[in-house]
């Protein structure tokens, strides 16, 4: 008992310490860029009210999850496909790796000259940029599924679907959790840089608004908005990788005593 | 499917030809797709196009500049990352209080998204190199600061103990058990940090304005240079895929000296 | 019945070519349980991978009741001897026991039984719900013994299941497979390096040579049908039946150096 509420005292002393310096050292602050917390605050209430929620928050926030879920979904299908091709996988790694080198937001100029400025555009930014390390470590994944594992599974009849759904996607599970989690982080980013561009709502969009309008404390509010949206989406990855990879945690533990 | 059979056909000389193979299938798709007529030329322009426009961009010396400015801030913001993050990554590491008291702050700030800070990097130096610098340093920062982390975490008690029965001093024990564990670690973070550097170089370029390749992207967009902004784009892959090759085997390099100093420290 | 013949694997890699098996003859007869063994590294593990339908062989053939092997058989369950890979991680011992089943489209009530019924044979009543690697290495070579007698098989490839557990353990899992066998009325096939094994186990000893491999002896285990640890390895026969494969082996290696 005594140690949880040391870990919760722990956990919280430094954010509130380095949050209680900000709001006081900025109190009597002056400078126009970075004005008191206080009134950062103040603007984060007026501003992120139901109706900006529903207006800008939302549209970005659906848009950032149906480009990463798309993302996952082709890109751990077309990854199983040529993890388990010996060929394929020679034939397709310099163009995959090539096309992952390429810093993402460079592609919303090329996606703007085919699908316009319209929400398909940042959905397809997304996919776009999100897709590649989700495939690679699906590639990798799968080819490193354990010979051993294999041999079993053909052994006892486990062909077809089961062998894909039972054996290698489990298999190369945390490998591809991994590929999910950098694609969560780029696609964020991609979220925001596709809405600079040309938009009309988002979030994104919001925050360059009130920085060009130069309404200083608006500009810091959406930051602050756009931070809590980055930590409360990793959160929720990491709860439900959490929850899907129990067994590798407990593998890894068990490995580790032996 | 493959057997799980070993020794199939496909060997490495072989895999380098297949590989090849694809680049060039690659390059015959974006040739023939717009030539055909199955994508509007104006959008996609043939491979050749592209090439022709990527000699013509090397003839310029701003295109020289430009790049030349993305890798100075790239390498001046990932230098200034690595170095604040390995230290802060060993004084918070080692000190075990610290390490609990920052861990929730660590793992609140890691995931906020560097292009958070765009307007405020626009506030603080308009369209000079320092806007890159700012969202370069933030985003590699914490690739490093983790990765040290994890390193330090993974000192073997043992070793530790020994050294405080040696009578190391604080240093001796950073020096000489802490460093060697860490270093492995180190030189994944910093692998890490470089690709995510590029990446934020050039999105702070494109999207802030400051000198870069980023910029000439963008220039070229918007005066509908389309070929120009295809091969800019080419530009930024191969500079990805070199930084990748590059950190990848200096890592392989730098780990195996460092496995083989670390075998004849420990035994 | 399981016959073996004029089996020949040889593996080419770029130029090189390795022959594991020059020429195997010989056959289990139903209900028999015939122990392999051979010096290390004489191609055991090739001829059982050969035998389940994992690997063609270069010549020869195997016939399972008549029937030509060319990918696994019907009716035939491997225990292989890395049964740390051999498990899934990421499946309950239960789930690791049913897969197989629901792949052969055993219907549910039954599989239930045959899950419960083939734990509790090998001893591990009420580790269903666990992981495998939750469980010491004797008790998830158990599971994997497990899940190949829930498979309802004829005949049973065991390769080297017992090389990794310690000797206490392996005592008792060889009287494991004893009295499965007697209770099963299944056909085995125990690959082994272990000499006194071979002859505890079996009813009949067959004896590789080196690689390139042939088979060096066949040898019929006359001991009494009722085996103990302590009678059986202290019955004068019993040390005769050891020595004999002992110089076999021997001669073998010797053989091999010439």
């Amino acid at each position: 008992m005594m140690n949880v509420v040391k870990k919760i005292l722990l956990a919280i002393a430094l954010p509130l310490t380095l949050f209680a310096g900000w709001y006081f050292l900025s109190a009597d602050s002056e400078s126009f860029y970075s004005p008191p917390l206080e009134k950062i605050l103040v603007a984060f209430g007026d501003t992120w009210g139901l109706d900006r929620l529903r207006a800008d928050v939302a549209p970005s926030v659906l848009r950032l999850l149906a480009g990463f879920l798309l993302a996952a979904l082709i890109g751990v299908g077309a990854g199983v496909a040529i993890g388990m091709n010996l060929r394929l996988r020679a034939v397709t790694e310099p163009v995959l790796e090539f096309f992952r080198a390429i810093p993402p937001p460079v592609l919303v100029p090329v996606i703007m000259l085919f699908a316009g400025i319209g929400d398909a555009m940042k959905v397809i930014v997304i996919v776009f940029g999100c897709i590649w390390p989700i495939l690679l470590n699906t590639v990798e994944g799968v080819r490193a599924v354990d010979s051993v594992v294999l041999e079993t599974a053909r052994s006892y009849g486990v062909n077809g679907v089961a062998r894909i759904t039972k054996v290698i996607l489990p298999s190369a599970g945390p490998q591809i959790a991994a590929g999910l989690r950098q694609a969560l982080s780029i696609a964020i980013i991609l979220m925001v840089i596709s809405e600079l561009f040309a938009a009309s709502n988002g979030l994104g969009f919001t925050i360059v608004q009130f920085q060009r309008s130069f309404a200083i404390p608006e500009m810091w509010s959406g930051i602050i908005l756009l931070g809590l949206l980055g930590f409360v989406l990793s959160l929720l990855f990491r709860l439900a990788e959490r929850r899907a990879l129990r067994w590798y945690e407990g593998l890894r533990a068990a490995q580790r005593q032996s | 499917m493959t057997s799980p059979r070993r020794g199939n056909p496909a060997r490495s000389g072989g895999t380098a030809l297949l590989g090849a193979v694809g680049l060039a299938g690659l390059l015959l798709v974006i040739e023939l797709a717009p030539r055909l007529g199955l994508v509007d030329e104006r959008y996609l322009p043939p491979a050749s196009r592209i090439a022709a426009a990527l000699a013509e961009e090397a003839g310029t010396p701003a295109f020289w500049t430009a790049l030349t400015d993305t890798l100075i801030a790239w390498s001046v913001g990932l230098a200034i990352a690595v170095g604040a993050a390995v230290l802060a990554g060993i004084v918070i590491g080692s000190i075990p209080v610290l390490r609990s008291l920052t861990a929730s702050t660590i793992e609140f700030l890691r995931p906020i998204p560097s292009v958070a800070l765009i307007p405020l990097a626009v506030l603080m130096y308009g369209t000079e190199l320092g806007s890159t610098l700012l969202l370069v340093c933030y985003a590699a920062f914490w690739q490093v600061l983790v990765q040290v982390l994890y390193g330090v975490a993974d000192v073997d008690p043992v070793a530790f103990e020994t050294a405080r029965s040696f009578r190391f001093s604080a240093w001796g024990r950073i020096r000489h058990v802490l460093w060697p564990t860490a270093l492995p670690y180190v030189f994944t973070g910093v692998r890490l940090a470089a690709s995510v550097a590029l990446v934020l170089a050039i999105t702070a370029e494109l999207v802030i304005g400051s000198p870069g390749l980023g910029k000439e992207i963008a220039v070229a967009q918007a005066s509908e240079a389309v070929p120009t902004m295809y091969a800019l784009i080419v530009v930024t892959g191969v500079l990805g895929v070199i930084i990748n090759l590059l950190a990848r085997t200096g890592e392989r390099r730098l780990l195996a000296w460092h496995q083989s100093v670390r075998g004849e420290v420990t035994v | 019945m399981l016959e073996v013949k004029g089996l020949r694997k040889v593996y080419r890699s770029g130029s090189r070519e390795v022959e594991a098996l020059r020429d195997l003859t010989f056959t289990v007869d139903n209900g028999e349980l015939v122990c392999l063994v051979g010096p290390s590294g004489c191609g055991k593990t090739t001829l059982l991978r050969c035998i389940s339908g994992l690997l063609d062989p270069t010549a020869g053939d195997v016939r399972v009741n008549g029937q030509k092997v060319d990918g696994p058989p019907k009716g035939m369950a491997v225990v292989f001897q890395e049964y740390g890979r051999s498990l899934f991680p990421w499946m309950s011992v239960r789930d690791n026991v049913e897969l197989p089943l629901k792949q052969k489209g055993v219907g549910r009530a039954r599989r239930k039984q045959l899950v419960e019924q083939s734990l509790d044979a090998v001893g591990l009543t009420g580790t269903a719900s666990a992981y495998p690697w939750q469980l010491s290495g004797g008790m998830q070579q158990r599971v994997a013994i497990a899940r190949a007698v829930a498979y309802e098989p004829q005949t049973l490839l065991m390769d080297e299941p017992f090389a990794a557990v310690d000797a206490q353990t392996r005592a008792d899992l060889e009287d494991l497979v004893r009295q499965l066998w007697k209770r099963l009325g299944v056909t085995i096939l125990f690959v082994t390096h272990d000499i006194d094994e071979s002859v505890y186990l079996g009813q009949r000893v067959v004896m590789l040579s080196t690689s390139p491999t042939v088979v060096q002896e066949e040898l019929a285990i006359d001991l009494p049908e009722h085996r103990d640890q302590l009678t059986t390895r202290a019955d004068p026969r019993f040390i005769q039946l050891r020595t004999r494969v002992y110089e076999q082996i021997q001669a073998a290696k010797r053989n091999a150096m010439q």
